[in-house]
């Protein structure tokens, strides 16, 4: 008997961790394809360029208020008064090799890793994969998401240019906004009042590089271990049922796939890092906490939070000579924990209304279920309505379209669209379900034929099915099975 | 076929790894595997790794020939080169290795027999304890006793906010200066723009310091009862806090009535979320989220000198609001 390769190795690992079982299992891991299916690993691997990345940048960078004049490479500012923290950025941007390209990379990384995330999220809910066993791993997902946008505001605010500043002083302004206790909380959080000294930027540094990575670490590890007990959901088709899993093993196709996908992922983020500016901190200048600049914009998922904060009209609670609830709560605080809080509240809203509390393996296309699909529409649209009101300013400064007019706008759209959308998406829906076809894909509607006598007559589905290798299918369970045609989806 | 529907379905195409069409219908049991012997994938494969690698070491030459940070070239290096492995990766993960599909049986989740045994299990682990409601309490209450020596030293974060919030530098007689720290005469603010100023002395910092001065004919200005405008805006001289009441953003903007019909007023305007103060009434909220005017800093011109100079401190609380936040009046 020849022996296999990797026997030895193996054999030295078995006789210290008895892992072979173990390994087995994780080389014969089944996971079931679809494309939708990569979105999460493409956040993943952004989270790992950003661990790259960001490790890199923390070699150069100094987080400190200290005053510092600028003696770098670049011209405009040489000689200039500015704090070490905006100096090292600056250090690290223009004097070090390849310095501008990790930081660029980072940036880009983490726009991406939340866009990666917010499109998983759209994905899970829409096919409804949030539901039992896999509720515990959604919640930990959209906590995920919660410190990923948290993560990125720290990040951008680490520099001390005039963006990062405007963006804490709102931070700032919303923290003392919460009721009754807003003011120690802020004065907690910055070591005494805004701008804060030393203390305020080595707790962004310690947040920001070692504290929320770890814990995002470690929900990441938590999230992928509820995964891979429950292994992935799939999409009904052939042979495909509620016990079982039905896809490409770990080894060795699926392996090199998603190496393929981590290597795309990285090449795109290094060719954006390399090849497309942002965030050019020496065009800003220094922040001083009387400056502030027109048409600024933070990172894209911190955009709806402006809206939030822009769209809001000017009430606050007074009662008794003292501000219950100032302003900025309602578009700073009270919008995100409601955004948050109905995430969280999901898949219990979803077991109320359905009624429905088994396990489920297969995945409900959006049409499946439309109630859910219009209800998660008008949800994602109206954040997504006040993510555009964020942008006013830019469209003010771009079109000339006045800026109370689009408030005004906006303040009435939060009201309209969100109906809009659900009645339309449940429109779309029910017709889909009807005529149960890919809204992309093979045949959708019917086919005439013109009699020799001059009418036209429709040919019957069966046999506008019969070239398109269409049949009815056992697992459809529809309540018109019999006029319903389900293709078969292998992925 | 609109062309939107050609780039949709190309999109498609894409996606779906040029499949076209309903999938081909499958046999109720899904497995199969198929072993490809491809030469030319291998021989592509190696042929794009290679490439990586040369892209990779464009990368390491680039760095060493150009030290001065080019940084286009070396994202294109590495991304070329990670672009190149990710396709060879792919290839090989669809054309070289062995297709499987493969049906793996979901675990059941639920034992009966070990869901019966664990409570029984934890309940055998306090036999023979007669006093348990009274161990719970003692352990409940050295858990809370411990956690609040663990909680305490958050306190030490920041300091109580108590006056802090409202103490200014500006009080009257301080000289108006700007921000290299020379006086701001009151000839140096002319109609139509604003100047920022500070309290002589004070930190730049400091929020409560900046100031904006704005200059407006004295006929159109209305302040609110109780602010006379001798005393607080002479020559038609108004100063407010900089810093917006809404969110503590800088007020950077000043619409000036450049035409009439469609900009009716003078207006200091906060760039964050534009919140809108009109300047000529007390800064009172004309448009925006902002939940109350910016204070205004009486001012008053240095007969002799005709340098600004505060006359008296704010008329309310200058920053985002809080609990106790005094709002003025206005």
């Amino acid at each position: 008997m020849t022996p296999e390769p990797g026997r030895d190795t193996v054999r030295w690992i078995d006789e210290r961790a008895g892992a072979s079982p173990a390994l087995k299992a994780a080389l014969r891991y089944v996971f079931p394809e679809h494309w939708s299916f990569m979105l999460g690993e493409i956040a993943l691997y952004a989270f790992l360029v950003l661990i790259g990345t960001g490790t890199f940048l923390a070699l150069f960078f100094q987080s400190s208020t200290a005053d510092t004049t600028y003696h770098g490479s670049y011209a405009p500012l040489f000689g200039e008064r500015m704090s070490l923290a905006y100096d090292s950025t600056l250090r690290l941007s223009q004097d070090v090799p390849a310095g501008l390209l990790m930081r660029q990379t980072h940036h880009w990384a983490a726009l991406v890793f939340v866009a990666a995330i917010v499109a998983h999220l759209l994905r899970v809910f829409f096919t409804a994969a949030f539901r039992k066993p896999r509720d515990i791993t959604w919640a930990i997902g959209v906590t995920l998401l919660m410190l990923a946008v948290l993560e990125g505001f720290l990040g951008y605010s680490m520099p001390d240019d005039l963006l990062s500043g405007m963006g804490l002083a709102i931070a700032y302004g919303v923290a003392m906004s919460i009721p009754v206790v807003g003011a120690n909380v802020a004065f907690l959080a910055w070591g005494g009042e805004f701008p804060g000294g030393h203390q305020f930027t080595t707790r962004l540094l310690t947040l920001h590089v070692f504290l929320l990575p770890a814990l995002i670490a470690t929900l990441i590890a938590l999230h992928l271990a509820g995964v891979i007990r429950n292994h992935h959901t799939q999409f009904p088709g052939p042979g495909r049922t509620e016990r079982n899993v039905v896809g490409t093993p770990a080894w060795p196709a699926y392996a090199l796939r998603s190496l393929g996908l981590l290597a795309a992922t990285a090449a795109v983020l290094f060719l954006l890092g390399g090849l497309v500016q942002i965030n050019p901190i020496w065009q800003w200048g220094p922040y001083e906490p009387y400056l502030a600049t027109n048409g600024a914009q933070p990172d894209w998922y911190l955009g709806w939070l402006i809206g939030g904060l822009r769209i809001m009209p000017p009430l606050e609670i007074h009662f008794a000579g003292l501000t219950w609830i100032p302003n900025p709560f309602w578009g700073g605080a009270a919008f995100p924990l409601v955004v948050f809080g109905l995430l969280y509240a999901i898949p219990w809203l979803d077991r109320r209304l359905t009624g429905d509390r088994s396990r489920h393996e297969l995945l409900d296309r959006p049409r499946d279920n439309p109630q859910r699909t219009a209800l998660g529409m008008a949800f994602f649209s109206w954040v997504a309505l006040v993510f555009f009101a964020g942008s006013a300013d830019r469209i003010l400064i771009r079109f000339g379209i006045p800026y109370e007019l689009q408030i005004w706008f906006a303040r009435a759209a939060v009201f309209v669209v969100p109906v809009i959308a659900y009645l339309v998406t449940l429109r779309i829906c029910r017709e889909l379900q009807r005529s149960d076809a890919h809204p992309l894909r093979g045949w959708s509607g019917r086919r005439v034929r013109r009699t020799p006598a001059g009418g036209f007559a429709v040919v019957e589905a069966s046999a506008t099915a019969a070239g398109d290798d269409v049949s009815q299918q056992p697992w459809t369970s529809s309540d018109s099975a019999g006029e319903r045609l389900m293709r078969g989806r292998r992925s | 076929m609109s062309p939107w529907r050609v780039i949709v379905a190309a999109i498609l195409l894409l996606l779906r790894g040029g499949r076209r069409g309903p999938a081909p219908q499958q046999p109720l049991d899904p497995r199969e595997r198929r072993v490809p012997f491809n030469g030319r994938a291998e021989l592509l494969v190696a042929a794009l790794l290679m490439l990586g690698g040369l892209a990779g070491l464009g990368f390491a030459l680039v760095y060493l020939l150009a030290p001065g940070g080019e940084t286009q070239w070396l994202g294109l290096a590495v991304g070329v080169a990670l672009a190149l492995i990710a396709a060879a990766l792919i290839v090989a993960g669809k054309a070289v290795v062995p297709q499987e599909i493969a049906v793996e049986e979901r675990s059941e989740l639920i034992d009966e027999q070990a869901e019966q045994e664990v409570p029984e299990l934890l309940a055998e682990g306090v036999q023979g304890v007669t006093r348990r409601r009274l161990l719970a309490r003692a352990a409940g209450v050295a858990g809370i006793g411990v956690g609040a020596a663990l909680v305490a030293p958050a306190a030490s974060l920041g300091p109580n906010v108590a006056q802090r919030i409202d103490a200014t530098p500006w009080r009257r007689g301080v000289r108006v200066v700007d921000e290299r720290g020379r006086a701001i005469l009151a000839d140096d603010v002319p109609f139509g723009t604003f100047v920022t100023g500070f309290p002589e002395g004070a930190s730049l910092r400091d929020l409560a310091s900046p100031i904006v001065i704005v200059r407006l004919p004295p006929s159109t200005i209305h302040l609110p009862d109780g602010r006379a405008q001798a005393a607080w805006a002479p020559e038609g001289l108004l100063a407010y806090s900089k810093i917006c009441t809404h969110a503590g953003c800088a007020i950077a903007l000043y619409r000036y009535p450049s035409f009439r019909a469609t900009q009716p007023r003078p207006a200091l305007v906060c760039p964050c979320h534009y919140s809108t103060f009109d300047p000529a009434r007390g800064a009172d909220v004309i448009f925006g989220p902002a939940g109350r005017p910016l204070p205004q800093l009486p001012l008053a011109i240095d007969p002799g000198t005709r340098e600004l100079r505060a006359n008296g401190g704010y008329s309310g609380s200058i920053g985002p609001a809080w609990l106790e936040v005094k709002r003025g009046g206005a």
